[in-house]
Formats: C-alpha cells, sequence, structure tokens
C-alpha cells in the first residue's frame, strides 16, 4: 500500500503512476483525492520489486513533487468488495467531536464503515461539517436510527437511509 | 431452454447498438424463455437485456417484484421498448450481470412513460417510478450499448440531499445526463 501527500499540482498521478508502470508494478485499487490544498494518493500496488527497491525507484520522484512516501507491505488484494446497504449523512455546526459522536453509535450497531468522505462547507465564521458514510449494517434502518436519536439534542442532523443496489 | 452465456467487460459487443424485434414468432419466446432462464441463473439480478447474452435485439425483462416494498408492475418482458418522457433525477447504486465485482452511483430518471410490445407484438404502456423506473432505464441502456459504468458519477458528488428540494423547479422531460464535475485542480 502506498502513501503519498504533498501540496497539490498538475501531474502528480502521471509521475507517480509512470514511474510504477515502468518499474513493472500493476496499480489496483486507489484513492486519490485533494484534501486541504494537499493531494493525498492511497494506492495498492503489485508485481515489481520489493517494497525497499520500490521505495528506492520512487522516492526521487516523491522528492522532486514535493511528497511523502510511505509503503506497507498489505496482504490484501482486489475482489474483495464489500456492497454497502446503508448510507448517513450527517451535517451539523463545526465542533470537536461530531465524528467520534456519530461513528461511536454506529459501531455500537456493529456498522462497518466502508466509505467516510467529510467536508466542512459554509463560512469560516460559523462552519458546518457534513459527512457521508457508506457502510454495512446487519441492524435495521430503524435500529440504526435509534443508535442516533440522542445526537439531535447536541445539534447533529444524521439522516439513515438504506441503499438498494440494483443489479441488472 | 438453455442458459447462455453472459457477455462480460471489456467484450466490445457489449457497445453494440441492438435492432429492433421485426418477427414475433416461436424463435423469439424461445430466445425470451433463455433470458428470463438466464437471469434467474444470475445473483439477484431485477433484469436483464438480450444483448447481455450476445442476442442484439431490443429485447429486455425487468422484474423487481421481489424487493421488498418497492412498487411495481411485476414480471415484465419488454420488446422494442421506448423511453417517451423522463422526470426529476435521483442517484442509486447500480451493479451490472455483465460488469462482475463492481457497483457505483449513477443518475436516472425518477419517473419515466414507456411504450413496448409484448412477445407477440401487442402494444404496452407504462408508467412507472423510483427502482422499477431504474431498472428499466439500466436493461435499455444495454440496447444502445451502453454500460452503467458510462454513467458513474463520483462517490462524492452526493446528489442524495437534493431530494429535499424536489417540486420546487426541477426540470422535467430531458433525458438526465451524467453530472460530471468540472472541479478544477491539480493532480
Amino acid at each position: 500500500m502506498l502513501t503519498l501527500v504533498g501540496e497539490d499540482r498538475p501531474g502528480i498521478v502521471a509521475r507517480v503512476t509512470g514511474t510504477l508502470t515502468e518499474a513493472g508494478c500493476n496499480l489496483g485499487e486507489a484513492s486519490m483525492i485533494r484534501l486541504g490544498g494537499n493531494f493525498t494518493i492511497m494506492l495498492m500496488v503489485t508485481g515489481g520489486s520489493s517494497p525497499a527497491e520500490l521505495e528506492a525507484t520512487l522516492a526521487p520522484v516523491a522528492v522532486d513533487l514535493g511528497l511523502r512516501l510511505h509503503i506497507d507491505p498489505v496482504t490484501g488484494g482486489g475482489h474483495q468488495h464489500l456492497i454497502p446497504n446503508i448510507q448517513v449523512r450527517v451535517m451539523g455546526a463545526d465542533r470537536a467531536g461530531i465524528v467520534s459522536a456519530v461513528t461511536s453509535a454506529l459501531a455500537r450497531s456493529g456498522f462497518n464503515i466502508l466509505e467516510l468522505e467529510s467536508d466542512v462547507a459554509g463560512d469560516a465564521d460559523s462552519p458546518v461539517y457534513i459527512m457521508n458514510i457508506q457502510g454495512c449494517s446487519e441492524a435495521t434502518v430503524e435500529a440504526l436510527r435509534e443508535s442516533v436519536a440522542g445526537l439531535k439534542g447536541q445539534g447533529i442532523a444524521v439522516d439513515i437511509s438504506p441503499i438498494e443496489t440494483l443489479i441488472g | 431452454m438453455a442458459i447462455r452465456e453472459i457477455l462480460k467487460l471489456p467484450d466490445e459487443r457489449l457497445k453494440q447498438v441492438s435492432a429492433p424485434v421485426e418477427r414475433f414468432d416461436a424463435d423469439l419466446l424461445l430466445a425470451i424463455a433463455d433470458l428470463e432462464e438466464t437471469r434467474q441463473a444470475g445473483p439477484a439480478a431485477v433484469g436483464i437485456a438480450a444483448p447481455q447474452v450476445g442476442w442484439f435485439e431490443r429485447v429486455v425483462i425487468v422484474d423487481v417484484s421481489t424487493k421488498k416494498g418497492v412498487p411495481n408492475h411485476g414480471h415484465l418482458i419488454l420488446v422494442n421498448p421506448e423511453i417517451e418522457h423522463w422526470e426529476g433525477f435521483d442517484m442509486g447504486r447500480e451493479g451490472c450481470l455483465s460488469v462482475p465485482d463492481y457497483t457505483g452511483n449513477v443518475i436516472r430518471a425518477t419517473r419515466i412513460r414507456l411504450t413496448a410490445c409484448t412477445p407477440q407484438g401487442k402494444p404496452l404502456a407504462f408508467e412507472m417510478d423510483g427502482f422499477e423506473a431504474r431498472a428499466v432505464q439500466h436493461e435499455l441502456d444495454h440496447l444502445d450499448g451502453l454500460l452503467f459504468i458510462d454513467r458513474v458519477v463520483s462517490r462524492r458528488t452526493d446528489l442524495f440531499q437534493r431530494k429535499v428540494y424536489a417540486g420546487k423547479g426541477r426540470s422535467g422531460g430531458g433525458k438526465p445526463d451524467a453530472n460530471r464535475r468540472g472541479d478544477a485542480g491539480g493532480a
């Protein structure tokens, strides 16, 4: 698992993936996104050289692009997708502890987060925290709603809805 | 009857536009029976389109009646289907027998008016919404050589919330297109 983080600029993905391809690597599942002016890459890579050789190959590119590089050997691979069945949308005046409060309540119901993305909207004086979570849960929508019901009094709006995936 | 092989990505034939059915005969009924048997054999598909089994005529089968609490018209065999009117839009998650091990969010019209023929050539007309309308749009795309992956939008492009504004100046009638965001930025 490669992690690369640095100030955003055009050409990062092209340069990094080009170097990996030349080194004989296969690229797998990836998450690449701009967060707060930084560009972040988490990328599954197989084949090619050892982690140490891979690091040696990528290090000059990372330095050149101003990216921090981290490599973790991991055992996972492709084709291990889970299909989320629950969508959770959260919105509240930005303050410490929103993510923790919501996800703790969900975790107590056995909810498994597959994807979480969040953003701070509004303006600097009155920021609004917005978070979307997709995940798997054996607990019913009603049970999950019950589990987060207490947060309403804290000014956190949590909307929980089923995701019905259409296979056709 | 026979279970036919499902064409899977990146099979170029999936991009082919299918031809209207012209002969409503016994061969058509046999082919439809195969198509249904193939749908049933797969992983819980609510629909299947003829080109998915390498049969390039405009026939789809849709049946969302197995989904709890979903309004539906039962088991539908639609020959030469045409969507005549689209309304509203919503995002939903889709997968496909022809694209194993991948699901993605797709924008579809929430309400459609549809005409088609029965396998015997008799005219049909439906108004449908929600999940059933989504299934029909997904299957009809196959007839035009389109897969849901041609319409997938970023998982961060969350349109679910816009439901709140439903009825307030929503565009109606136009065919919805994938809402590709044109964010400026680097990378």
